[in-house]
């Protein structure tokens, strides 16, 4: 591998889920049985190939897969510089990569034989992932969301219910992603012989940040082939937004042997990072520990976690997947955020330029890849990971912008 | 011997099965936690289990839950907490004193300062509930060095083979989690919790307490005929958060279980 940026090649984690001194399993007692089992049993699929054999077909006929890579000519010109490409996973079943992830967990969950899952959700798209894999199987489904989040994100909560999952309203602390995750967490603990956990992004205890990983590297392979097929070459610069970081490491993971592609993740800066209402712990955090692993965080000097805040209820999220803590500190992939503002504007720029309406998490990542751009060359290759569609955020824009719906 | 140590001996010699009540620092309000410790010892209680709020509990129930967002609405912190024990041990050099927590307050404030500050506020053990024995070595070596004990939880879904471990590093006692579950929950089951103990007691050579559902002098007795040390959390949070006079409900609550423990008589087992 003569141009990785790492002698012997990328080897994160290590056994015991720690990406040097981020990930790991700080959890009670009571669930390291359950994440024994269930690393146990990762491991034994990552061992077999009829397993990766229908996790494929499935991705294929039932997701829609692989998504196309795109060369948004027009949002390119309009905006200048680099050629904008993107990564339309917003054209998967249910409308975002979420469903990579929970096709592949919900596998495993037959495979350990438990027959109840649970999910959390801030979006919903995770959560109508889930809905729509566990009716697909007959499993029961339990998700939990914020009550702040339920309110902004309505024709997600109706999905899930169609599709047959109870939808439970979290009402302590700040009522949005990270205490859906704490209720997750203790249903899990209550009900741990029967229930599997799907968790929604590459957070959460060893080993959820490697195995979701994995089942999201599909983005970045598909991308790896399509842009040596479709341009001919490696792109300069991959562009992700970044909540939990599923979708980033999804499209990084196997590009980072590749020294030259550089790797850009987008946090949400709400309001603005000085205002310190935003949800970007890379940027403004310090190293602690949440929800089962060490990573960057939100918090306050005496270590409680902060209440955050984006108009992206997807990225309102106070902590961030321990391999991109890594990935940060080695200098490998570099960080940096969009504003509520940014957001919008781009939302609107990339509906009206290329008729593609993106969700509000997606245009994050948009607007870190437009100013990326303008500073680089035309003939250089800026692939962004368009992770899910903005049917799920029009009102959330009409109301922003005086309307209602 | 440690504070820890030395009670359970005491405890041992009289035939007795110890009462730990847990309060949340801070809850109702950071004034109000002192008196209710003192309150506590003179109602029967033999060790003292402390709790650090934090904005995210995860394995606390509805009730602490709320005792957490109670005490963060006056912005306690663990510094704050250190200076309540320091109070409560101006006036009670006996009663243990354990810190139970989660680990981001303890990082935050650097595992030796902690420790440090901790050991010299005289509180004797510590339990975080989010760290298992394989996380986070530099916290188990601080707390070694200023001489705090560990403490463990033991689960019901805690293989023998990791009973048999977790025995063999932990200091002070052992606190069995009597059910699948989260604090305050109430499916308590007695002959699981039995089997158990019996396995515990094969590796343990520290007493065994156990917590998690016991809520009354009926539970509170069952609990005792098989433990050393009885822990009640969210039962007495709830009395002492709805009562008119939090010093008479907390007494009060504290005699039954008191009242339920020696009736059992002691099954102990510990050496
Ligand atoms: C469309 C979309 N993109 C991105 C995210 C953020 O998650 P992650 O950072 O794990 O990709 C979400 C989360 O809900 C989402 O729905």
């Amino acid at each position: 591998m003569p141009h990785s940026s790492f002698p012997g090649g990328y080897r994160w984690p290590d056994a015991e889920g720690h990406f040097e001194e981020y990930g790991g399993r700080f959890v009670a007692e009571t669930l390291i049985r359950p994440l024994d089992e269930l690393a146990a049993v990762y491991r034994e699929a990552c061992e077999d190939a009829d397993f990766w054999k229908a996790f494929e077909e499935d991705l294929a006929h039932y997701v829609g897969r692989p998504s196309p890579l795109y060369f948004a000519r027009h949002l390119s010109r309009a905006n200048g510089g680099a050629q904008i490409w993107l990564k339309r996973e917003d054209l998967n079943h249910t409308g975002a990569h979420k469903i990579n992830n929970t096709v592949g967990q919900a596998m495993l969950a037959k495979r350990i034989g438990k027959t109840r899952i649970i999910a959390e959700t801030g979006a919903g798209q995770h959560g109508v992932a889930t809905a729509t894999v566990s009716a697909r199987l007959g499993l029961q489904c339990v998700v939990y969301m914020g009550s702040e989040d339920i309110e902004r994100q309505a024709p997600n909560v109706y999905r899930m219910k169609l599709l047959g999952a109870e939808v439970i309203p979290v009402t302590s602390g700040s009522k949005t992603l990270k205490d859906a995750l704490n209720e997750a967490l203790r249903d899990w603990v209550t009900h741990v012989e029967n229930t599997f956990y799907i968790i929604g992004s590459v957070a959460g205890p060893a080993p959820y940040p490697e195995m979701v990983r994995d089942f999201q590297a599909v983005i970045g392979r598909e991308t790896r082939r399509q842009v040596q097929e479709q341009a001919g070459r490696l792109p300069d610069l991959l562009v992700a937004c970044v909540g939990g970081g599923s979708n980033a490491i999804g499209l990084f993971h196997p590009f980072l042997d590749d020294s030259d592609v550089r790797l850009l993740g987008v946090e949400a800066a709400g309001h603005g990072l000085d205002t310190g209402e935003h949800a970007a712990p890379l940027a403004r955090g310090r190293a602690g520990v949440l929800h089962g692993n060490r990573t960057y965080l939100m918090e306050d000097e005496a270590g409680q976690i902060l209440a955050t805040h984006s108009i992206s209820a997807g990225l309102d999220y106070p902590g961030v997947g321990p391999e991109h803590a890594l990935l940060k500190d080695l200098g490998r992939a570099e960080y940096t955020s969009a504003t509520d503002e940014e957001a919008l504007r781009t939302f609107h720029l990339l509906t009206r330029t290329e008729g593609i309406i993106p969700a509000l998490e997606s245009a994050h990542a948009v607007a870190g890849a437009l100013e990326a751009a303008r500073g680089m060359p035309e003939d250089a290759i800026v692939v962004v990971n368009l992770s899910g569609r903005g049917d799920k955020d029009i009102d959330t824009v009409a109301r922003r912008e005086g309307l209602s719906l | 011997m440690s504070r820890i140590a030395g009670r359970f001996a005491q405890l041992r010699e009289a035939g007795r099965t110890a009462l730990v009540p847990y309060l949340t620092a801070g809850d109702p309000e950071p004034a109000a936690t002192v008196p209710l410790l003192h309150t506590l010892v003179r109602a029967g209680a033999d060790l003292i289990e402390l709790g650090v709020p934090f904005s995210d509990p995860m394995a606390d129930g509805p009730v602490i839950q709320a005792a957490c967002e109670r005490a963060l609405a006056h912005r306690v912190r663990l510094c704050d907490v250190l200076g309540m024990a320091v109070e409560f041990r101006g006036e009670d050099a006996e009663t243990p004193l354990v810190l139970m927590g989660y680990a981001n307050p303890i990082v935050a404030m650097g595992v030796d300062t902690f420790a440090e500050q901790a050991a010299r506020a005289g509180v004797d053990g510590v339990l975080v509930v989010d760290l298992p024995p394989e996380e986070a070595p530099a916290i188990r070596q601080a707390l070694i060095d200023h001489g705090l004990d560990e403490i463990f939880l033991l689960a019901p879904t805690t293989t023998e083979e990791r009973i048999r471990q977790i025995c063999g590093q932990a200091k002070g006692f052992l606190y069995y989690v009597s059910l699948r579950g989260t604090t305050g929950a109430d499916r308590l089951d007695m002959e699981d919790v039995a089997e158990r103990m019996k396995c515990i007691r094969t590796h343990a050579t520290l007493p065994v307490g156990i917590g998690f559902g016991i809520k009354d002098a009926d539970s509170a007795a069952q609990a005792a005929k098989l433990a050393d040390a009885v822990i009640v959390g969210s039962a007495l949070v709830d009395r002492i958060q709805a009562a008119a006079d939090p010093h008479a409900a907390a007494t009060e609550l504290l005699q039954d279980l008191r009242a339920g423990i020696d009736a059992a008589g002691r099954a102990g087992g510990a050496p």
